[in-house]
């Protein structure tokens, strides 16, 4: 069972890759919006990319209102 | 065309449409490559009776108001029809919204019911919001995990009473709906929507694109969207067509179920066909340069037969490739909620795919022009829908001015605002706020706003008055939130943006560490309501004898800044 730090890192990981950033430029808290520059639909891309990852199903409705990563990490932890 | 002269409500014309397609499928629902469900108007009518039923059984009648807070599935047509056959008013709220905001807009509209789905209702649940609509009584909850704490609310799944409701006539100037355009947390803005409203609509858009039974609209825009609601929902049951829900909308599953659903039509705001252009362009990319070569020999043969008008069958034959992904079936996508660019408009119609453009509001019953595609224009929003009357208020010099409109679907007013019903429609006419002009050809073009709002690529109004709040106690002598296009027009319709005006503490700096401050409480703001930039000022505000900020007055002033010196971007 990953810790919620694991996920976390594993989503930066991801988010990193996924959007063509450097490795280790995104923190935790980043507004991943803004950091990234993307829009929601974007978003609901990078989604799919963390779902096949971490092998569960996140209900569009779980990143309504989140903007930042370890938000983000938390709402997949809690469906590990 | 259709005729609906002899239906006096929504509830009646769906009543009858139930029965006259009652073997026909109306709904499918789909949760990624699952189908969870498909169902007839007979199975319709058959889960909608027992909640319409239960809900007269606990006192709901005519006129009584009830909210849905859905994402876009079978439950919500089926509930919506339920308040519809009772008599009641329908609320539809913005799934999107904060808890809060989702509970200010539920005490304003004054709705009894709640009608929404559990992760929504979780949150609801936990807002302090919730203590003050006090007249919400009753609360239905979709999907609620077993065991999971109900919070006072009932689930929706058992809320069914036996015996057949009864049907409650309404007069089609009986409002119908109270749709919220926009405004939370300043002045909600709840459009009270008749019957007659949506009867005309219906009938005018229907004139354009025809539903019948075997046609398939996918619903994307959320259906408490003025679109979605009359081209997701009330055209194609008037019509006996079918709608799909998918309950995700990741763009990979939305792609699949165009070609799994033989798709006819489908509605998205422009930042998602901008996305689906993107995705064709990047697949584009790929050919080798042969068969590029060859696909764009075959989009100009295409742009050259369909120079006059659309020819379905023959773009899908010359530009099989392209069409056989979107199912072959798709006859156009209907775009609404945002101005969308016309390179993006003229790149679908060159590949046969036409893009039905139009220009509209929420306070006109949805749309007021739509591109008839004869022939098909990328740099107007088309021609006014039958029974709207269209004219432009105050033209300047080059013909510009305010798109004024009258017809029998402009609302009523907005719910409890007189003041702001009587500022916006003027001896009939609605004013839009909205520049545009006609062209010889009776096309409409758009020029910019005339109100301080913007819309953005996803359809979204926003209000600056209405987020001022989170820059509440900046430690500034005062602030003021302006759309940039209002101080300085820019006749475009595209990249609007909001900006922070800034009257700083005398000899006070606009130092790192305040621009810092003003971007962390930006970043609490949903990123579509964002400011992008900041603008100093040197004088006091202009106000009002109560002190409120004269914003038409400040604006001005804020004008005669350079705009390019002045934005300082966050």
């Amino acid at each position: 069972m990953r810790t919620l730090e694991q996920t976390t890192r594993e989503v930066l990981d991801l988010a990193s890759k996924h959007f063509n950033v450097p490795a280790g430029s995104l923190a935790p808290e980043d507004d991943f919006f803004k950091k990234l520059g993307i829009d929601s639909l974007q978003t609901l891309e990078m989604l799919s990319r963390l779902e096949n990852h971490f092998g569960i199903e996140l209900p569009d409705y779980e990143v309504q209102g989140v903007s930042d990563f370890r938000t983000l990490a938390s709402r997949i932890q809690s469906r590990l | 065309m259709l005729d609906l002269s002899k239906y006096q409500s929504i509830g009646a014309a769906l009543k009858d449409a139930l029965e006259q397609f009652a073997g026909e499928v109306c709904l499918i629902e789909a949760d990624r490559e699952r189908e969870k469900e498909r169902l007839t108007y007979r199975d319709f009518k058959d889960r909608a009776h027992p909640l319409a039923k239960a809900l007269q059984d606990v006192g709901f009648t005519a006129g009584d108001r009830a909210s849905i807070i859905m994402t876009n599935q079978s439950k919500w047509l089926i509930s919506a029809y339920a308040i519809f056959y009772a008599g009641g008013v329908l609320v539809p709220l913005d799934y999107k919204l904060t808890p809060d905001e989702q509970w200010q807009l539920l005490k304003h509209s004054g709705a009894k019911v709640l009608i929404t789905e559990y992760p929504i209702w979780r949150q609801l649940n936990a807002a302090t919001g919730r203590s003050d609509a006090t007249n919400v009584c009753t609360v239905l909850v979709t999907e609620v995990p077993a065991n999971a704490d109900l919070a006072g609310a009932d689930r929706w799944e058992d809320y069914r009473a036996s015996g057949e409701p009864v049907f409650v006539p309404r007069a089609r100037k009986d409002v119908a709906c109270i749709v919220y355009s926009s405004g939370t947390g300043g002045r909600p803005k709840g459009c009270m929507m008749t019957h007659e409203n949506y009867l005309e609509q219906c009938v005018a858009l229907t004139s354009l694109y025809p539903f019948a039974p075997g046609v398939r609209y996918l619903s994307i825009l959320p259906t408490n969207h003025a679109i979605d609601f009359m081209v997701g929902f009330f055209g194609p049951f008037i019509c006996g067509a079918a709608v799909v829900h998918l309950r995700t909308l990741r763009p990979e599953y939305v792609r699949e179920a165009f070609a799994k659903y033989k798709i006819t039509y489908v509605s998205l705001v422009p930042l998602v066909l901008k996305n689906l252009q993107k995705g064709l362009q990047a697949r584009f990319e790929t050919l080798s340069p042969g068969k590029r070569r060859a696909l764009n020999a075959l989009v100009a043969l295409n742009k050259a037969f369909t120079k006059n008008r659309p020819r379905l069958g023959l773009s899908r034959r010359l530009l099989n490739q392209v069409h056989e992904p979107f199912g072959g079936e798709l006859r156009t996508i209907i775009v609404g909620g945002a101005f969308t660019e016309p390179r993006t408009l003229q790149f679908f119609y060159d590949l046969g795919i036409p893009v039905a453009n139009g220009y509209g509001l929420t306070e006109a019953g949805t749309a007021i022009t739509v591109n008839d595609l004869r022939p098909f224009r990328a740099d107007t929003v088309g021609k006014p829908l039958p029974g709207m009357e269209v004219r432009i208020l105050n033209p300047s010099a080059d013909g510009i001015g305010e798109v004024a409109v009258r017809s029998k679907t402009i609302m009523s007013g907005y719910l409890n605002e007189p003041e702001l019903t009587a500022e916006t429609i003027v001896d009939g006419w609605l004013m839009t706020g909205d520049l545009g002009r006609f062209d010889p050809e009776g096309h409409l073009r758009l020029f910019g706003r005339k109100k301080n709002m913007i819309v953005t690529e996803e359809g979204k109004n926003v209000y600056p008055e209405d987020i001022e709040a989170v820059f509440e106690s900046l430690s500034v002598k005062e602030f003021c939130v302006f759309a940039a296009n209002y101080i300085w027009p820019e006749r475009t319709m595209v990249g609007e943006q909001l900006l922070l005006a800034l009257h700083l503490e005398p000899g006070q700096t606009y130092s790192e560490e305040l621009r810092r401050e003003i971007s962390a409480r930006n970043s609490k703001l949903l990123n579509y309501k964002r400011i992008h930039g900041v603008v100093l000022f040197g004088e006091d505000f202009p106000r009002t004898a109560s002190l409120k900020i004269k914003r038409n007055v400040l604006a001005e002033q804020l004008a005669k800044l350079d705009r390019a010196t002045a934005f300082l971007p966050l």
